[in-house]
């Protein structure tokens, strides 16, 4: 007789899963013309998963068998991933309408994806990781070719589909040979069993490898970075916005858990590895979005750039590190939230979106309001302090150089350097330049969204030390 | 006399050509997206392979449950990638890889 497992620790998943049913319900009964409330009403289910989550946050469970944990670690990146994902979906509803993709589908499947998330932030088990993962993947390939009359977002998720399936694959290739060599999959069973195990085997190091390599495809490291800008510029433009979102964050922190906790006893052999992801993805970042002229592609070096930060935090391979990769991830959200909101405001009166750097000249005139949000955020990108963006890359940088990796640290600040360039060029347009035609009044929400996160940029530095005091104790999770 | 096994090598090696068909057969492949498919499919069929014979190795089941989760998987991945691709046609009238390059640099 098998015990029915607790399933109360996942309440928060079931509960996506069943609101995602009824919302397809509604979808299918109503039509079309349900989309609005359809997006709402997703809006609505996924901030009660924040409530869910953050009531029941101060937990450290195991349950299904061990495939499935819940501590403060996966409570903090569930509250990012789901605010990413219901502030994505505010983003997008003006778009659906006047570009006439009205179908209720879209909220469902950005439900759908979110879940995935979910699973994969909350996985203590391969097996529960790879499910995950498939979830979160086969939903954003369908929502990548959404305009599906669209020459650009159909290629674009056919690239997807292919890079991401081939992904999966090398993912999938490594977590078996970890499964053979350590003779299981839980993560506490892996982790156990390189513990005891005298000489690395060379069967798991080759795991370990495939399996780095699979999930730097999906954090969009360098160098399995090729899929991002295509996919980022065909995809429809709040598709991008929460692509570099969302599932952003939940890759980056499956990545942390994955590493610190089954490879966590044999960090020296990955180490080197994520230091060289980082270095390549920072630099990549910095000198591959000189030259863009479509801001969508710019948008997406930018985050190539952005998740070698980020992974910084990880080669540091302590609490500190970890916690500055999730103050990091926390601040890259409002910010990219904020900067995708003024480019889904970069509407003709005549309703037609652009998505060149140029359109946007001389936009301090025409619409200041947006200049001035644009401004902080290109700011809080690049760096520059007091903003939020300093902030973050200051905790990761403080890591890194807590844990020796001096060379790391100045590759980041010298990336950083340059990579300002193309931030403060986009500034420079729209403060410097001859104006040209204005753009249409964004909607309401889309006002809110982008206000609240220029707020939240700007005045980051008066409030630091609940937002890290948190990451600090969701760290601690990963290091018992 | 023993019953006459296949030892675990020759499993994992078989796998692991299988696997490296399947890679090379998405990125030397210039002709149809529907091979890239097919390659897909036959990266996965080296998942099975192996967790199948690791499992057998191991004397565990968490292998062949895993390789039934992992069919499942690819079921569901098939699916998409062909709605993908016939949305793609549509649009393009060719299936071609070497035609999918609207976006580039």
């Amino acid at each position: 007789m098998i015990e029915f497992p607790d399933i109360s620790p996942a309440i928060t998943e079931l509960w996506l899963a069943i609101a995602a049913m009824a919302l397809l319900l509604i979808g299918v009964v109503r039509g079309d013309r349900a989309t609005r409330m359809v997006v709402w009403l997703s809006v609505g289910v996924l901030a009660v998963a924040i409530w869910l989550v953050w009531s029941d946050a101060d937990t450290s469970v195991v349950t299904f068998s061990g495939l499935f944990v819940a501590d403060r670690f996966a409570a903090f990146a569930k509250v990012l991933v789901l605010l990413g994902s219901a502030l994505a979906l505010v983003l997008s509803l003006e778009f659906l309408e006047r570009e006439r993709l009205e179908r209720p589908e879209f909220p469902v499947l950005v439900v759908l994806a979110t879940l995935g998330m979910m699973i994969m932030i909350a996985a203590n088990d391969l097996l529960s990781l790879y499910v995950g993962l498939e979830l979160q993947s086969l939903s954003l390939y369908v929502l990548a070719a959404f305009n599906r009359d669209s020459e650009k977002s159909t290629e674009s998720g056919l690239k997807y589909f292919v890079l991401g399936a081939l992904a999966s694959g090398i993912l999938l290739y490594g977590a078996t040979l970890v499964y053979g060599f350590t003779g299981s999959t839980s993560f506490t069973g892996i982790a156990g069993a390189l513990a005891a195990q005298e000489e690395r085997s060379i069967g798991v190091l080759f795991g370990l490898a495939f399996v780095t390599a699979g999930l730097a495809f999906k954090v969009a490291a360098v160098p399995f970075h090729m899929w991002t800008p295509d996919v980022y510029e065909g995809a429809p433009t709040p598709v991008t916005a929460f692509f570099s979102l969302a599932p952003k964050v939940a890759a980056l922190a499956l990545f942390m858990r994955v590493m610190l906790g089954p490879f966590g006893g044999i960090a020296d052999d990955w180490v080197g590895i994520i230091g060289l992801l980082a270095a390549t993805s920072m630099v990549l970042g910095a000198f591959a979005a000189i030259g863009q002229t479509n801001i969508k592609r710019l948008m997406a070096y930018s985050s190539i750039g952005h998740v070698g930060y980020a992974l910084m935090g990880l080669a540091a391979h302590s609490p500190g590190g970890v916690r500055g990769t999730l103050v990091y991830l926390t601040i890259y959200l409002a910010m990219n939230l904020g900067a995708w909101g003024v480019i889904l405001s970069m509407r003709r009166t005549d309703g037609k979106l652009v998505e060149n750097v140029e359109d946007l000249a001389g936009m301090a005139r025409t619409r200041p309001f947006l200049a001035a949000a644009m401004a902080i955020f290109m700011f809080s990108l690049a760096g520059v302090p007091p903003l939020a963006g300093f902030f973050g890359k200051f905790y990761v940088f403080f890591a890194a150089v807590d844990a020796g990796l001096y060379l790391l640290a100045v590759i980041g600040v010298l990336a950083t350097v340059v990579g300002s360039y193309y931030y403060l060029r986009i500034v420079k347009v729209m403060y410097f330049d001859e104006p040209a035609p204005a753009f249409l009044q964004p909607a309401g929400a889309t006002i809110a969204v982008i206000a609240v996160t220029a707020i939240f940029t700007l005045l980051f530095f008066l409030f630091p030390a609940p937002f890290v005091a948190e990451a600090h104790l969701a760290s601690l999770a990963l290091f018992p | 006399m023993a019953p006459l096994t296949i030892p675990l090598g020759h499993f994992l090696s078989v796998a692991a050509i299988l696997f490296t068909l399947g890679v090379l057969g998405i990125f030397l492949n210039r002709k149809n997206v529907i091979v890239i498919l097919m390659s897909v499919e036959l990266m996965l069929l080296a998942v099975n392979l192996n967790l199948v014979a690791f499992s057998a190795h191991l004397g565990d089941m968490v292998g062949q449950v895993f390789a039934m989760f992992v069919l499942t998987v690819a079921a569901a991945e098939a699916a998409i990638g062909l709605a993908i691709l016939v949305v793609y046609f549509r649009n393009r009238g060719t299936v071609a890889v070497e035609d999918i390059s609207l976006m580039k640099g």
